[in-house]
């Protein structure tokens, strides 16, 4: 379980994240979605204690990360974040066995475990080919998959995604959310698509302005009178015969809601 | 707690051989670079001490060597001379070359992964302007007089790290260590130095002690004795090169950056500390003892990746092998090329490491493209 309580966080004066609260139960995948710059990614950072939240806690299974050691966490937590560009030629095959890392003391070797371990998140994620190729040469898509393989390898309970779907062909997005499925492990994972969100997601949280603007199932928060004044745009769902679609139109016209939101945005609304 | 006892993800079955990816291979491969290099080591120790103005041969610097150092050999089958030349004056000149190769060599490749740059050097860091300093100062105006023979180690090395103090402490102002405030702080502290060691020069007006520093500057293994630096040397670099092997796999994960670090249980910030820690303190002993010798740190560990790849457990031992061939084969060179003239073995290390870098840079960009 990762629980976060009244979390917030500001790069100087600037607030990024304010109070914001999150609940991924044990095997659940919570989504964090919402506009560029709504502070998805910050709080995400904030979960595998990257950051230091300004107030809150942030715990997994029941225990404040702030006070594990970076070994412990990632033996409970693997995470898939943007990051990642190397200069230094290793090998896709290379950055997966550094998943076995954590379990792995100092002064130990990787043993025959750890290599078929890596082999076969690799060839989980349909990257086995990609083995021996320096891992910064690889496309994004490419890179995504390798990452996702390395944290399969972690073989953590916990899961954190910074857009896994970035870069992916529809058939990989769709490829990498059902493989997350399948782990039934606990996951949190930003998601630009809403779609995506829509299939995947057991629970969504809508950030705006690093604020909750909505939390709970997919079929609640993705609605047309949420989503409209949260992203400035035109929202329609369509029902299908396994959920729905929404589907996205400039022609937003302010619906008089936004009172607190920027201006700038406001103005953007407007004119459009 | 439940989540221990939890069974395996179903997809992890035995569907794929036990080394799909050829990492056990890889690691044998490595096993035997490193059995090929050693052996090279020792026979270019056995040669390099033979070859000067003295010829010995390879078979009488064994015998000596084994002379002394185990005694079984006890008749003595050659000459006073020769023992002289071979005991007291090349063989520690040759093993330092052999250590400062390996030190600075390691010393480079944990310096480029810890600022995600291929184009770090030991000398990055404004030690070797530090160890300039220091250096100029002994030799121009008698820092550290009263320590007799070691008083320009001693000024030198205490340049170095007073010179890593000031960069670490800059680069930590305002929070976490970072790679691009390292790169700024080394720069800086470095061109701050270096005007302080010309403006000694300048100062000193003895044409004859500006010469000895600019000796000194480009690298020298001829102070190489038996004393209590050359045991410092050793130390330290044999100690710094087995820590950076056992911190491999965390150096691979710093090399990708600071929060993938983080997230596979790497403590980045207090690594990076560690690290720094251990390159002052190996490349300032090295560059007390032989000056500043470059190139070795910059070329070296693209090479050794070339052979077994990028993985530090791997490329950490190799890297020093190589370096310390290297500049063993560097020294003989300078000895022997304008005999009885001595060059500093800095103009061999860059005549050799300049054009292998630019071959680097193209076959770099052929890749990259």
């Amino acid at each position: 379980m990762i629980r976060a309580d009244d979390v917030s966080f500001a790069y100087g004066d600037v607030d990024v994240v304010s109070r914001v609260a999150l609940t991924a139960d044990a095997g659940r995948i919570v989504g964090l979605i919402g506009p560029n710059g709504s502070g998805k990614t910050t709080m995400l950072r904030t979960l595998y204690a990257a950051l230091e939240p300004r107030t809150g806690t942030v715990q997994v299974d029941d225990e404040p990360v702030a006070s594990m050691k970076p070994r412990e966490l990632a033996l409970r937590m693997a995470v898939v974040a943007q990051e990642g560009d190397t200069e230094l030629p290793l090998t896709a095959a290379d950055v997966v066995l550094l998943g076995r890392a954590p379990h792995l003391s100092t002064f130990a070797r990787h043993t025959r475990e750890d290599f078929r371990i890596a082999a076969e998140s690799l060839t989980r994620v349909g990257a086995r080919h990609l083995a021996d190729r320096a891992f910064g040469r690889l496309s994004g898509g490419e890179k995504q998959r390798v990452l996702i393989a390395r944290a399969l390898a972690q073989r953590a309970r916990h899961l954190l995604l910074d857009e896994p779907t970035n870069h992916l062909d529809i058939r990989y997005q769709h490829e990498i959310l059902q493989l997350v499925r399948e782990l039934e492990v606990t996951t949190v994972v930003v998601l630009h698509d809403l779609n995506l969100a829509a299939r995947y997601c057991d629970e969504l949280i809508l950030l705006d302005s690093g604020r909750v603007a909505a939390a709970g199932p997919p079929d609640v928060v993705l609605r047309a009178e949420v989503l409209e004044p949260v992203y400035q745009i035109g929202v329609q769902r369509v029902e299908t015969e396994d959920g729905f679609q929404l589907l996205f139109s400039p022609a937003f016209v302010a619906a008089g809601s936004n009172g607190n939101r920027k201006e700038e945005r406001t103005r953007t609304g407007s004119t459009t | 707690m439940t989540v221990e006892t939890r069974a395996e993800p179903p997809f992890l079955a035995e569907t794929t051989p036990d080394d799909d990816l050829g990492h056990a291979d890889r690691r044998r491969r490595t096993v035997t670079w490193i059995a090929g290099l050693g052996l090279g080591l020792v026979v270019s120790l056995l040669l390099a001490v033979g070859i000067g103005a003295v010829a010995v041969s390879p078979a009488n610097v064994a015998r000596i060597i084994l002379h002394h150092v185990t005694g079984v050999p006890e008749q003595v089958t050659w000459s006073a001379a020769e023992e002289s030349i071979v005991w007291r004056v090349r063989l520690p000149r040759v093993l330092l070359a052999a250590v400062v190769g390996a030190a600075l060599a390691v010393s480079g490749v944990v310096l480029q992964a810890m600022v995600r740059n291929m184009l770090a050097d030991p000398y990055l860091l404004g030690v070797t302007s530090g160890a300039s300093t220091g250096a100029a100062g002994a030799i121009l105006f008698g820092f550290g007089a009263g320590l007799g023979e070691n008083a320009l180690s001693a000024s030198a090395f205490a340049g170095a790290l007073g010179a890593s103090i000031v960069v670490f402490v800059v680069a930590r102002a305002g929070g976490r260590i970072t790679s691009l405030r390292l790169l700024m702080a080394g720069v800086a502290v470095g061109y701050a130095l270096y005007a302080a060691t010309s403006f000694l020069i300048f100062a000193s007006d003895s044409a004859e002690g500006a010469r000895s520093v600019l000796f000194w500057l480009l690298g020298s293994l001829g102070l190489a004795r038996w004393s209590v630096a050359f045991v410092t040397v050793v130390v330290i670099s044999a100690a710094a090169i087995g820590l950076f092997t056992l911190w491999g796999r965390q150096l691979d994960a710093l090399a990708i950056g600071d929060d993938t670090a983080r997230t596979l249980g790497v403590p980045a910030t207090a690594l990076r500390v560690r690290l720094l820690v251990v390159v002052s303190l190996c490349v300032g002993a090295v560059v007390a003892a032989a000056g500043g010798i470059g190139f070795v740190g910059l070329v070296i560990p693209h090479i050794a990746r070339r052979f077994v790849g990028a993985v530090h457990r791997r490329v950490i031992p190799v890297a020093a092998l190589i370096g310390a061939i290297f500049l063993v084969w560097a020294d003989v060179v300078a000895r022997v090329a304008l005999q009885p003239q001595e060059l500093p073995i800095g103009i061999i290390t860059a005549l050799v490491g300049a054009p292998f870098l630019l071959i680097l840079v193209r076959r770099f960009h052929a890749f990259s493209g």
